[in-house]
This record gives structure tokens, C-alpha cells and sequence, in this order.
């Protein structure tokens, strides 16, 4: 028998673009094995593979030497195989043992043998060194590092030859985090092996035994933790290859938008410093979580802000934004990533979607709307967005996401904005219409419209920015101009805030 | 040409509760001799403008994906306010019905302030305002019924020859006003689009807030106005007016087909749903239905009617389809 417990080889798999193109991975029993990437890399569709939650489109996996191919999450766990996602999926109402053996309680004739959930739960709960709880308690009133840990715990109940854990500790104190590393050591010393994703190096470099590193679908090394430097992990991730410059020339002088000092958040954005221009494409960079997205809905007013000033114009008017609607006053748009929640009204026609922010405009007295004129502007933005609907009365629930994705940016351009907040403009969207929305936004760019975009391809940004700045764990970590970024320097900033606490 | 007209027009929802509301017509007309008299109509349309007017507030706070349960207290409440300033303070007609409508109106923003300022659902908030209103109802007339006179006959008495009265006429023209308000205004559409998805609507810089407080409001002021239409026609203030009243007019919203989880109705077809609800009252009892079959019938309409709805417009259904031959020019 081998040492190998899992391996997969060639692995390809497309949704819309390929996300995985060729992925090699062997994990060995009783192994620690790290998984790194930034964003986009395929490190969550390759563990929604192995567990069985999709399929791959080619390639083989093998579990001890056979073939396995898992046809759900059932055949996973059934071949010993547990995942512990990122989002809690526990019930709140429900005690800590209930939580744990859910699905699978001690008893029968369908009552529940209260003792012995408890005694049982009480075991589970001291291996994973959460002796203080009290099996009894609702989650509800549980911290969100106890949550996490509960979660792991439960995954651990089933006989497990192998546990995925995706970014475990973003939630955890330090000591939870010591109490997680004891219980994978000690799952380490019964054989059984541990993938564990996460963007914190010093991390990995503690309690992983090999690291792996993705890079766009493909497995680009995997070696012994001891033999490679944080330096070269970020370098590997970010590629050695210089993405091809796309320079545009000088726009029009730069003329302040907008400017924001000291801006926090509850909870995340710490004293963020941004100088916003007209006539540019300013490109927000970073890993998932690092507050791109909070960022840009606190820049709108749509969440809270606990403290920081915003400046308007180039002469620098000190304004209040503390709603969206303050922020439409002032010329202030964003279109949300979401577009299915926060984005759109999926029941209702494209004419609706598209004319909702600027419907004033086309009030007459006594609150009417002029039919007329609503229908001629929305046609036209439908034209000049090559809109691909039936008509203007088709509901936007029934349009393909690129058309989706129109309609949400037609709203906007219908009216008079001066600063356009952009989150992920190609999220979900055929090439075509992403090809078309680059070509807008440098449009948009050149009338001397100020944007910024949320984007997680680096592709993209390299492509559409004049500037980027990179976000990490809440702070802004760098600001490029064009031409002195590269993926490098974009990838070492944002992991800088994570590697700082690596020293502590 | 008349083709696509006739396809247009088919295609409206309207039609087809018409057609409901035509076969029971027929029906009840063949069953029993009496129904197709000028009286059984006149009736009808007279017991109307309360409920109606109720239900036009109702579609608008369903559309908004909201629900007022406090719609029977409401107009108990405007209707004791209205007996106690005529019969006791004295005060003039004109006077006594605009405060009767105020009353309204503050019970309405009561009711709005509460959901969209501090997020409280709205079966909640109107749960209680239907206790407030109920309670403040006995409290102003001592909880007994004020006997008020002819001095109100005049809007629910029928005019000579057309037999209609002129709060009918009223009833009718805050129906053709608000489907306007619905379909052609600013606010209308806000109501619709708060409906569909309400952070997509703050996100577009509308003031969701704002929108929610106007359309409980409304739905106060018109239980206010169903108030003055019910004193009129009883010619006196009960403070056990309207129980249970705000059930039908939700029952006859939905049978409207007003989407239950908002972003979609029309006041045109609550009109059509409250004559629906009103035929089969009528007509079950002229063809003798006891009291207890006439209300297991009534549910079983609105179960009925909801069903078809859900059929109609499920993505990919039958009613889908239809909308989208019939609508093709």
C-alpha cells in the first residue's frame, strides 16, 4: 500500500470560462497539505470537486489507489471525506449537542436520548478543546470563533480519512487558532490527512507539512513547507510572467473627484486614505474579505461609517454621505456585485430596471411620468448597450447574466453621475459583454467620468485601470500608478497585512 | 389589426376576472329568480365603498410587500371619532368628516412610522394598531353605538333613477385615481419597485422609507374614508364596526391577483375582486345558503383563486406562455 491517500491528475473544469485547467494534487496520509492562491485560482471549485458537490469536466481522481469519482457529498463522506466551508451553516436556535449530531441523533422511536447526545457531544467538544461549553447551550449565544470550531467539530464525527478545511481561522482568536492546530495535529498523528486553504502564510508555515500553490486552474508547485520562503509563495501565486502593459495615453488633467481621509468602518476598513480623479479608472485590489466591497458601500453610504471625512470636487467640498440617496445627490452611482439581490428587480420589466434612478426625470406636473419619453430613453440606452431583449416589457429575470449586467449599468448612465462605484463589472458575464463593458468604462473614462472598480481578476484590472490600490485585511496597503504595478508587487501587497501579524 | 387588438386585450389580467366574475353572474341569475333585479344590484353596490375603498389602500401595502391588519379597526375607530364629534361635540359635518379622516391618516402613519423606521414587520406594528384602534373605538363612544340620523343619508342613499349612491361614485373615483397614482405616477412605480426588492431600490438612492410611510398612510386615511362611508350607511358610529373586515379586503386584493410578496397588483382588479366577493355574499344567500356554507364557499374561492394565480405566474407557466402569445404584436 501507498502512502498516498488522494490523488487527482489533470483536473479541467469549466462554467463559463475555465476555472480549472490541468490541476495535479496528491495528498499523502497523515499529512497536512496547504492550499494557496489568490483569488479566481480554483482553490474552492478544486474541494467542491473532491467532495463531490460538482463534477469535473476531465481528469482522474483516486482514493487509496482506486477510483473515485463522487457523485454527491454523500459519496464523499461515505468514502471519509468531510468539508468545513467557509460560511457557518449551523442552527442558531438549536443547542451546541443538537448542532453536532444533527441529522443523526442517539434514540429511537423519534425521541431523542437527551443523556446520551450530551455525553456523547460532551466527548466531541473536549478533543477539539472546547471543554468550557456547555452542550446544552443554543449556538445562538456562542462566539463566531466557537461557531467555527463547533462546525469542525462536527465535521469530525464521521470516521475521517481526510478533512478540507477552507480558510478555518479568518474568524478565530489567536488562542482558538492554537486549539484548531492541536486537533489537526492530533487528527495528524491518527492518519488522517488535512487540506487546509488559507491566505495567512505564517499560518501555513506552522502547521502545514507541503504546500500547494494554484495559479489560473493549474497546479504550478508543490512542495515541503520548510523549503520554501513566504517571498516565493506570493511570487508563485502571482506568477513570473509580466502582464502586457495596456497603456492609454494621458487623459485630460487630473481634477480631484473625490476624497476620502480616515475612513473606518465597524468592524473592518481602518483609516483608509483615497484620492478619486475624473477622467480615470481606478482599480481596487486585494483578496476576498480584505474590504473592496465594504469600501466601496461606505464610499455610497449604503453601511455605516465610524469615522472619516469625504471631500467632493476639486475643491475638495467637505459633504455628508450617509445614505445611498445622499450619494445619487451628489452623483454618486454603484452597481453592486450582487445584481441578483442587490442589483436588480428581477420581477420586473427591463424599462423599470433601467429607468428607476433617473425616473425623475421624466416627471410632469402632478407626478406623472411621461410615457413617451421614458420609452425613448430607454430604447436608446438599450441600443447603445445592445441590450438583448425581446422588448422593452421582458423581465429582467429572463435575460442571460451579460444582459442582466447591462440593464444594471444602463440604470446608472440613464442618469447624470459623476463618480461611478463598480463592483466586479465582469462577474458572470459572457466575453462579449465583457469585452463591451471595458470599452464602456474607457468611454465613460474619457468624458471625464470618475470610476472605481472592485475587481478580483488581475487580468482585468491590468487591462481597464489607470491606478490601482490594493486593499488588505481592512487597510489600504499600496497605491500603482500606471506602469509600476505588476502582479508581483499587487500580490505582496495584499498579503501584506496578513504577513505582518505573521511577526507578532 | 383586430386581432392583435383582441390578443392585447386578452392578455390583460382583468379579463379573466371578469369572466370569473360574468359566470357567477349568470350562475346566481339562473338559480334564482330573484337575482337579475334592479334591487339585488343596487344593494350590492351600495354595501360596496366601504370594503372597496379599504381594499384600495390594501393593494398598495401589499404591493409594497407589506400587510395592515388594522384596516377594521381603523375605520371603527374614524367612524366613533366621526359619531362623537357630531352627536356630542357638535361640530359640522365638513369639520367633524376631515377630522374623521385625520384620525385615519395618524393611525396610517402610526402604523408606517413604525415599519419603515424601525424595521418592525408590518403584520406586527398593524396587529397592534388593530387592538389600539379597537380599544380607542369603545374608548370614545363608551362602547355604545351612537345613533347619528339623517344628516349623512345623503351619501349612501341611491340617486332617483340610477339607483347608485353617491359614495358609490366616490368609492369608484378612488379607484380610477389610484390605479392611475399606481400605473402612471413616480410614486406608483417606487411602490412597485420597493415591492420587487427593496435594498435594490435603496441602492438606486430612493428613500424606501419614505415610500412605505405614504402607502400605510394612505391606507389609513382611505379606512378613515371607509369609516364615513359605513356611519353614512348605518346612519350611526358602531364601535364593533368592521371585524374581521381587513381579512376581506386582503381576500379580495389577492383574489385581484396583488402579489402577496409584493412588486405586483392593480387597483382595477381589487375593484373586480371586491364585486366577486360581493356576488357570491349576495348571491349564496338568494339561492339559500345558510350563513356557516356561504363562508366555507367564500374560502374556498380565495384558496382557488390564489392557486390559479401562483399557476399563471410561474416562470415557465401556462400563464407566462399566454402573456407572452397574446402579447406579441
Amino acid at each position: 500500500m501507498s502512502s498516498s491517500l488522494l490523488k487527482v491528475s489533470a483536473l479541467h473544469k469549466s462554467y463559463a470560462t475555465p476555472v480549472l485547467r490541468g490541476v495535479d494534487l496528491e495528498i499523502k496520509r497523515g499529512e497536512v497539505h496547504a492550499l494557496l492562491g489568490a483569488n479566481g485560482a480554483g482553490k474552492t471549485t478544486l474541494c467542491n470537486i473532491i467532495c463531490g458537490l460538482t463534477p469535473a469536466d476531465s481528469g482522474q481522481l483516486s482514493l487509496r489507489d482506486n477510483p473515485y469519482q463522487p457523485g454527491s457529498i454523500r459519496d464523499a463522506e461515505a468514502a471519509g471525506i468531510s468539508i468545513v466551508m467557509q460560511e457557518l451553516n449551523l442552527v442558531d436556535k438549536l443547542t451546541v449537542a443538537e448542532n453536532l449530531y444533527f441529522g443523526a441523533f442517539p434514540g429511537h422511536h423519534g425521541l431523542i436520548d437527551y443523556n446520551r447526545l450530551n455525553a456523547d457531544a460532551e466527548i466531541v467538544l473536549r478533543d477539539m478543546g472546547l471543554d468550557e461549553l456547555d452542550p446544552g447551550l443554543p449556538v445562538e449565544r456562542l462566539g463566531v470563533g466557537q461557531k467555527q470550531l463547533l462546525e469542525i467539530a462536527r465535521a469530525l464525527i464521521r470516521p475521517c480519512r481526510l478533512l478540507i478545511l477552507d480558510e478555518p481561522s479568518a474568524a478565530l482568536t489567536d488562542l482558538e487558532i492554537e486549539r484548531l492546530f492541536a486537533r489537526i495535529r492530533a487528527l495528524k498523528s491518527t492518519g488522517t490527512s488535512v487540506i487546509y486553504i488559507s491566505h495567512r502564510i505564517h499560518e501555513i508555515e506552522r502547521i502545514a507539512d507541503r504546500v500547494s500553490v494554484l495559479r489560473d486552474g493549474r497546479t504550478v508547485s508543490t512542495t515541503a513547507v520548510s523549503d520554501v520562503s513566504p517571498d516565493d509563495l506570493v511570487r508563485l501565486m502571482a506568477g513570473e510572467v509580466p502582464l502586457a502593459t495596456h497603456f492609454r495615453g494621458n487623459r485630460t488633467t487630473r481634477s480631484l473627484a473625490m476624497s476620502v481621509r480616515g475612513l473606518s468602518t465597524p468592524g473592518l476598513l481602518q483609516n483608509i486614505d483615497l484620492d478619486i480623479y475624473h477622467g480615470e479608472v481606478l482599480g481596487l485590489a486585494g483578496l476576498v474579505g480584505a474590504g473592496r466591497t465594504e469600501l466601496l458601500r461606505a464610499l455610497f453610504g449604503a453601511d455605516p461609517t465610524s469615522s472619516g471625512s469625504v471631500m467632493l470636487g476639486p475643491n475638495r467640498n467637505a459633504v455628508s454621505i450617509r445614505s445611498p440617496r445622499d450619494a445619487v445627490t451628489h452623483g454618486i452611482g454603484m452597481i453592486p456585485e450582487d445584481r441578483k439581490q442587490q442589483g436588480l428587480l428581477l420581477q420586473q420589466s427591463v424599462k423599470l430596471n433601467s429607468s428607476l434612478v433617473a425616473l425623475r426625470k421624466f416627471r410632469r406636473p402632478g407626478g406623472r411620468i411621461s410615457d413617451a419619453e421614458e420609452q425613448r430613453a430607454v430604447e436608446m440606452i438599450c441600443d447603445n448597450l445592445d441590450i438583448d431583449c425581446v422588448d422593452t416589457s421582458q423581465t429582467a429575470r429572463e435575460l442571460s447574466g451579460g444582459n442582466q449586467q447591462k440593464v444594471s449599468i444602463a440604470r446608472w448612465l440613464l442618469g447624470t453621475f459623476s463618480i461611478l462605484l463598480f463592483d466586479e463589472p465582469s462577474r458572470g458575464v459572457d466575453i462579449q459583454t465583457k469585452t463591451m463593458i471595458y470599452g464602456l468604462l474607457d468611454k465613460l473614462a474619457a468624458k471625464g467620468m470618475a470610476i472605481v472598480i472592485v475587481s478580483s481578476e488581475s487580468r482585468e484590472l491590468n487591462e481597464i485601470c489607470d491606478r490601482i490600490a490594493v486593499l488588505s485585511n481592512g487597510q489600504l496597503t499600496a497605491a500603482f500608478e500606471q506602469g509600476e504595478w505588476s502582479p508581483e508587487k499587487i500580490m505582496t501587497a495584499s498579503f501584506s497585512a496578513h504577513l505582518d501579524q505573521g511577526v507578532a | 389589426m383586430l386581432m392583435d387588438h383582441f390578443r392585447k386585450i386578452m392578455a390583460r389580467e382583468y379579463v379573466g376576472l371578469s369572466i370569473a366574475l360574468l359566470v357567477l353572474v349568470l350562475f346566481f341569475g339562473l338559480q334564482s329568480q330573484y337575482f337579475f333585479s334592479v334591487l339585488t344590484f343596487t344593494t350590492l353596490a351600495n354595501q360596496m365603498p366601504a370594503l372597496l375603498v379599504i381594499a384600495v389602500g390594501m393593494t398598495f401595502v401589499l404591493i409594497v410587500a407589506g400587510i395592515d391588519l388594522s384596516v377594521g379597526s381603523v375605520m371603527a375607530l374614524c367612524g366613533a371619532v366621526l359619531g362623537v364629534m357630531m352627536t356630542q361635540m357638535g361640530l359640522s359635518l365638513w369639520l367633524a368628516a376631515a377630522i374623521c379622516l385625520l384620525t385615519g391618516l395618524g393611525c396610517g402613519l402610526f402604523n408606517g412610522l413604525v415599519v419603515s423606521r424601525w424595521g418592525v414587520p408590518s403584520f406586527i406594528v398593524t396587529l397592534g394598531m388593530l387592538e389600539i384602534a379597537r380599544g380607542g373605538a369603545y374608548l370614545v363612544t363608551d362602547s355604545q353605538t351612537l345613533y347619528i340620523g339623517s344628516v349623512l343619508e345623503v351619501i349612501s342613499t341611491p340617486l332617483t333613477g340610477i339607483n347608485l349612491s353617491p359614495a358609490w361614485f366616490a368609492a369608484v373615483s378612488v379607484v380610477v385615481v389610484a390605479q392611475w397614482v399606481l400605473s402612471k405616477t413616480v410614486f406608483g412605480r417606487y411602490a412597485i419597485a420597493v415591492g420587487s426588492n427593496e435594498e435594490a431600490v435603496r441602492l438606486s438612492g430612493i428613500d424606501v422609507a419614505k415610500i412605505k410611510l405614504a402607502v400605510f398612510a394612505l391606507a389609513g386615511v382611505l379606512a378613515g374614508l371607509g369609516g364615513l362611508f359605513h356611519v353614512a350607511y348605518l346612519q350611526s358610529a358602531d364601535p364593533n364596526a368592521g371585524i374581521g373586515l381587513e381579512l376581506s379586503a386582503i381576500a379580495a386584493v389577492v383574489i385581484g391577483g396583488t402579489s402577496l410578496s409584493g412588486g405586483r397588483g392593480s387597483v382595477v382588479n381589487t375593484f373586480l375582486g371586491v364585486l366577486i366577493i360581493a356576488v357570491l355574499q349576495t348571491g349564496l344567500a338568494q339561492i339559500g345558503a345558510s350563513e356557516p356554507s356561504k363562508r366555507v364557499i367564500t374560502g374556498l374561492v380565495i384558496i382557488m383563486a390564489v392557486i390559479i394565480d401562483v399557476y399563471r405566474n410561474r416562470p415557465g407557466g401556462v400563464g407566462q406562455y399566454l402573456r407572452r402569445v397574446f402579447s406579441r404584436s
